[in-house]
């Protein structure tokens, strides 16, 4: 789950870590307020979305403090579209207004679960702001699982990236501040980009990004009320709410497979074929008849979907009772949808029949290159 | 001849008189798993599909020595299991539970010792066809053979087991390591496995989005490997940023595309198929069958 920015900045002033007078407004009427209320001759007007690159997307600006209610007006309710957004971009629901900070240059620090180093990793650069993917390596440091971390490793990360004087002090307890909102977040990434150091040695944190570990949501009850659902797909929320995973893509052919390998692996298939998936969707391994017919359903309700391509292993659960399941959700689907169904495993040729009988509108077949196929050519003809 | 587990392997299951873990049981029992009993705290002194029920792992060790342990308990408390398990001294802990946080397994990682192997969590187990199954997947499609199949995914790995069956080269063992970030034993760990083993021939991986272990088993592959390898990476076409269902397949910025694995693989010798129907296919190739 991500953070918005000004969420995150809320989090890390609680711990210390210095961030820019802001106000965040939800609607135009609030903006004179907030300027007013921050009283500086400009400021900067800053889109609330979950993905970056929201300085070149306009998304970021700073303006006069005259111009900001103006400015505030071509943002909010818009659909921001980053190099990091869908092509339909995301909803501005909110904007953050702060103060400008002088910047005698731009930090980057993260601190990131690293799969490969079975650790948390700090990384640093000399580096920040928009030029950070581009310029020197960050310096990387391995944070011990056991150990945990002292204070004086975030001033040596200091020195490391060559700071000096009272910088490096700060930098110091920045880093202890991070590391300790990470572990206790349960954070995969905490990531301040840029960490504006000033004229006088001290740091500000200019942008925030927080994403927490969705597995450990269970015991961060208070990150629950932060959750933005119109910042993802409404039906990614919706199969989060009903426990399927969902990914909208912007294809045409609807999939719903059991297993995220095989999911991600009939994508593959529908693209090799010369279709276009509409989304990534997985029942989960050991599925039920009731979620693959809640899960049709779902995809039904696509108006984009012009097919529906079932790939159910069945393994531990049965073919017949995911027949009997599609057959169901097909009956109440409200719309002449094609369906294209490889159904194989335990009890296949049981479920396979009951499909025929049941006058299923599509194909069943037992390839998985087949199925492929089918699908994307009753898109073609649809 | 397998790797890790056979027909003797004596296996423990936590989480025992849970939904999951009684009916897997009872499904690993009729594949002819040695179940020797199991841990449920607070149901110890009870028993359950005919075998004991302990309250700890110790004293289920001290009482029926088990080889290996399964784990079905709830994501919340499953590291602690696997922490137990390692305690108590089994050299074998396969966890299936999906969902445990990435801190708590990061803190596994830190304190297992080396004399116990991890094998997953978020996977559907290990299975030596015909012999000893240890997880979730469905025995019925598995055939005593001379394929080594290695996977991150769970049904995925079903197609390579169902393909290599029919195409008659059967499978001596099937290690699914788990779609999570962070896990036990990787790919390298059973390349070394199946490259040791004398009854298996060829070696099929099975890998997808997100990370660099690809990478490194085609470093390992290229130096270490002289058994036939094909490789299937699921994800050609899943966009970047996200989370494709298991919580590992992510692209992040240019890192762990499928194209870098392919090519990695290819580089080291390894026959990569573009489709996950040609898997068998072409293994039975390489194989000469």
């Amino acid at each position: 789950m991500r953070l918005h920015e000004y969420q995150a900045k809320a989090l890390f002033a609680a711990r210390g870590i210095a961030t820019p007078p802001g106000v965040v407004v939800t609607r135009v009427e609030e903006v004179t307020a907030a300027v007013a209320a921050l009283s500086v001759p400009r400021c900067v007007v800053k889109a609330q979305i979950h993905a970056g690159a929201r300085g070149k997307a306009g998304g970021v600006r700073e303006v006069a403090a005259d111009e900001a209610v103006a400015h505030a007006e071509a943002l909010l309710g818009t659909r921001l579209v980053t190099t990091q957004t869908a092509s339909d971009g995301l909803p501005v629901d909110a904007l953050l207004i702060e103060a400008p900070v002088p910047a005698a240059s731009e930090l980057y620090l993260a601190c990131v679960l690293d799969r490969s180093a079975g650790a948390r990793v700090l990384l640093a650069g000399r580096e920040g702001g928009m030029g950070v993917e581009e310029g020197e390596k960050p310096v990387s440091r391995v944070i011990d699982t056991l150990r945990g971390f002292s204070p004086y490793q975030g001033r040596e990360l200091a020195k490391a990236i060559g700071l000096s004087g009272r910088a490096v002090a700060g930098f110091g307890d920045t880093v202890s501040a991070l590391v300790g909102l990470a572990g206790g977040l349960d954070a995969l990434l905490v990531e301040i980009n840029p960490l504006i150091l000033r004229e006088d040695g001290t740091l500000v944190a200019g942008d925030a990004k927080i994403e927490i570990d969705d597995n450990a949501l269970f015991r961060q009850p208070a990150l629950e009320a932060l959750r933005d659902p119109r910042q993802g797909d409404a039906k990614d929320e919706e199969a989060r709410a009903r426990g399927l995973q969902y990914i909208a893509l912007d294809g045409d052919i609807g999939c719903l497979v059991n297993g995220a390998g095989l999911a991600m692996a009939t994508m593959d298939l529908i693209a090799q074929a010369g279709g276009r998936p509409a989304n990534f969707l997985d029942v989960g391994g050991g599925t039920t008849a009731q979620k693959v017919a809640e899960a049709l359903t779902l995809l039904a309700r696509d108006p984009r979907v012009k097919v529906v391509l079932v790939n159910i292993f069945g393994g531990i659960v049965r073919c017949d009772l995911i027949a009997e399941g599609l057959l169901l959700a097909v009956s109440g689907l409200g719309r002449p949808l094609p369906i294209v169904v490889r159904l194989v495993g335990t009890r296949e040729e049981e479920g396979r029949r009951a499909l025929a009988n049941g006058g299923l509108h599509g194909d069943v077949t037992q390839s998985l290159e087949e199925a492929a196929q089918l699908a994307v050519r009753r898109a073609q003809t649809s | 001849m397998s790797v890790l587990v056979h027909k003797e392997t004596r296996v423990l299951c936590q989480g025992f008189t849970g939904k999951q873990g009684t009916f897997h049981c009872q499904q690993a029992l009729d594949y002819g798993t040695r179940i020797v009993g199991g841990v449920t705290p607070g149901k110890g002194g009870t028993r359950h599909l005919e075998r004991p029920v302990f309250d700890t792992v110790a004293e289920a060790v001290a009482a029926v020595e088990p080889d290996a342990s399964v784990i079905y308990v709830p994501a919340p408390m499953a590291a602690d299991a696997i922490l137990e398990a390692a305690s108590a001294g089994i050299a074998l802990v396969v966890c299936i539970t999906e969902g445990i946080p990435v801190a708590d397994m990061l803190r596994v990682k830190a304190l297992l010792p080396a004399t116990t192997r991890l094998i997953g969590p978020n996977c559907p187990g290990i299975i030596t066809s015909g012999e000893c199954k240890i997880g979730i997947m469905p025995g019925s499609i598995h055939e005593r053979g001379v394929v080594g199949i290695v996977s991150r995914s769970g049904t995925l790995t079903y197609e390579a087991v169902a393909q290599t069956t029919a195409e008659g080269l059967g499978q001596t063992t099937c290690i699914g390591i788990g779609g999570d970030p962070v896990h036990g034993l990787g790919f390298i760990d059973c390349l070394r496995l199946f490259e040791a083993d004398p009854a298996t021939e060829g070696i099929l991986l099975v890998g997808e989005i997100g990370g660099a272990q690809e990478e490194a088993a085609a470093e390992y592959i290229r130096e270490h490997v002289t058994k036939p390898v094909v490789a299937y990476i699921a994800g050609t076409t899943a966009p970047p940023g996200r989370r494709m269902g298991h919580a590992g397949a992510v692209i992040a910025g240019t890192l762990g595309t499928a194209q870098a694995k392919k090519a990695a693989l290819a580089e080291a010798g390894v026959r990569v198929v573009d489709s996950p129907a040609h898997m068998g296919r072409a293994l039975a190739k390489r194989l000469a069958r």
